[in-house]
């Protein structure tokens, strides 16, 4: 972001358009979805049989999929900033800090009694439906709805 | 080919691919990683009622929209179209847990005899849906993210708040686990 002001120097519209890029539109975000949906699914990482074999610590799967999956991440995000890579659009990559409260452990507990009952986290959900098991509509229906309630009551909660 | 395209991957091959997801983004268009926020947009473009959380400019977060679109038709193509015909392939120990538990491993990716529309209305089926989401839903954004937001971007990025975080979520499904879903196959 700084580096941008610093070096900013009045250009024209076209040198604008060229330093900038253009957006990508919002539907064209289906694609990696697709890519994620198709990996999490073949990675078997949306399996309720997985999620509980890694709670019982039965089996290397899923924690090998943690463990490969991080470092992935975490070697593109080095990459990004090492050679200070850009969006698309011509935005700097930016990532916000999370700043830490409470509700990441309450919450967190009680993400996880779901989790382990569905099988599935947020991402997973969406691909379950996908698969065929159409009931899990009414697990993504009632997640909706729990995230409904925590914004109704988040400010009695504490934080 | 179909054989290749139904076959199952291991994780040393689907772990790195889903970890790519977060620079992927990143380069497209400045987006993280994340899911539960899905949740949140359709709250606030559905029933944002008079709650000031729920009331912002969701239209700006709509590429996470087809972004989750994207993988419900990635499990349609992966799980559906070019689904694995086998059981998934636990470990013994958990196959013997499972029979104990007297659930039938299928070729689905969850035991079909209790995600179907006629358990909906047993109260194991209702824990393991309506009860369970519910859970995943309110402690997702209590949590501010979930396994994509914190346990891989969050993570990724180095950023200790999401390890607390994540490991919550191991500590609560471990207990959940243990505790709650012997109880619904006994």
């Amino acid at each position: 972001m700084t580096e941008e002001t610093l070096t900013h120097t009045p250009l024209t519209t076209q040198q604008e358009i060229k330093k900038t890029g253009r957006a990508i539109p919002d539907w064209v975000f289906v694609f990696p979805g697709i890519y994620f949906g198709w990996v999490l699914t073949k990675g078997e990482a949306i399996s309720w049989y997985r999620i509980t074999e890694m709670f019982y610590f039965q089996g290397f799967h899923m924690y090998g999929i943690f463990m490969t999956a991080i470092p992935t991440g975490a070697l593109g995000i080095w990459l990004i900033r090492k050679l200070r890579i850009k969006a698309l659009n011509g935005e700097p990559i930016e990532i916000p800090k999370k700043r830490f409260h409470k509700g990441y452990i309450i919450g967190g507990l009680i993400f996880g009694l779901g989790w382990a009952l569905t099988g599935a986290c947020p991402g997973p959900l969406y691909a379950q439906i996908g698969t065929g098991f159409t009931v899990v509509i009414v697990t993504l229906l009632s997640a909706i709805f729990g995230t409904r309630v925590y914004a109704r009551w988040k400010d009695k909660l504490p934080h | 080919m179909i054989h290749w395209l139904q076959q199952p991957w291991p994780w040393y091959v689907a772990g790195p691919l889903i970890g790519l997801s977060v620079p992927l983004l990143l380069v497209m268009g400045n987006k993280r990683l994340g899911i539960s926020s899905s949740l949140r947009h359709i709250c606030a473009a559905c029933i944002p009622g008079k709650i000031p959380f729920l009331q912002y400019n969701w239209k700006q977060q709509r590429w996470n929209l087809y972004f989750v679109l994207g993988i419900l038709i990635g499990g349609f193509l992966a799980g559906y179209v070019f689904a694995n015909p086998h059981p998934v392939a636990v470990s013994q120990h958990t196959q013997a847990m499972l029979q104990q538990w007297h659930i039938q491993e299928g070729a689905g990716l969850l035991p079909e005899q209790w995600f179907n529309w006629h358990q909906l209305l047993s109260w194991q089926g209702l824990m393991l849906t309506v009860v369970g989401g519910f859970l995943v839903g309110f402690g997702t954004r209590y949590a501010g993210g979930c396994t994509s937001g914190h346990g891989i971007f969050g993570l990724s990025s180095l950023q200790w708040p999401s390890l607390v975080a994540t490991a919550s979520f191991f500590l609560g499904g471990i207990i959940s686990a243990h505790w709650i879903l012997p109880l619904l196959f006994k």
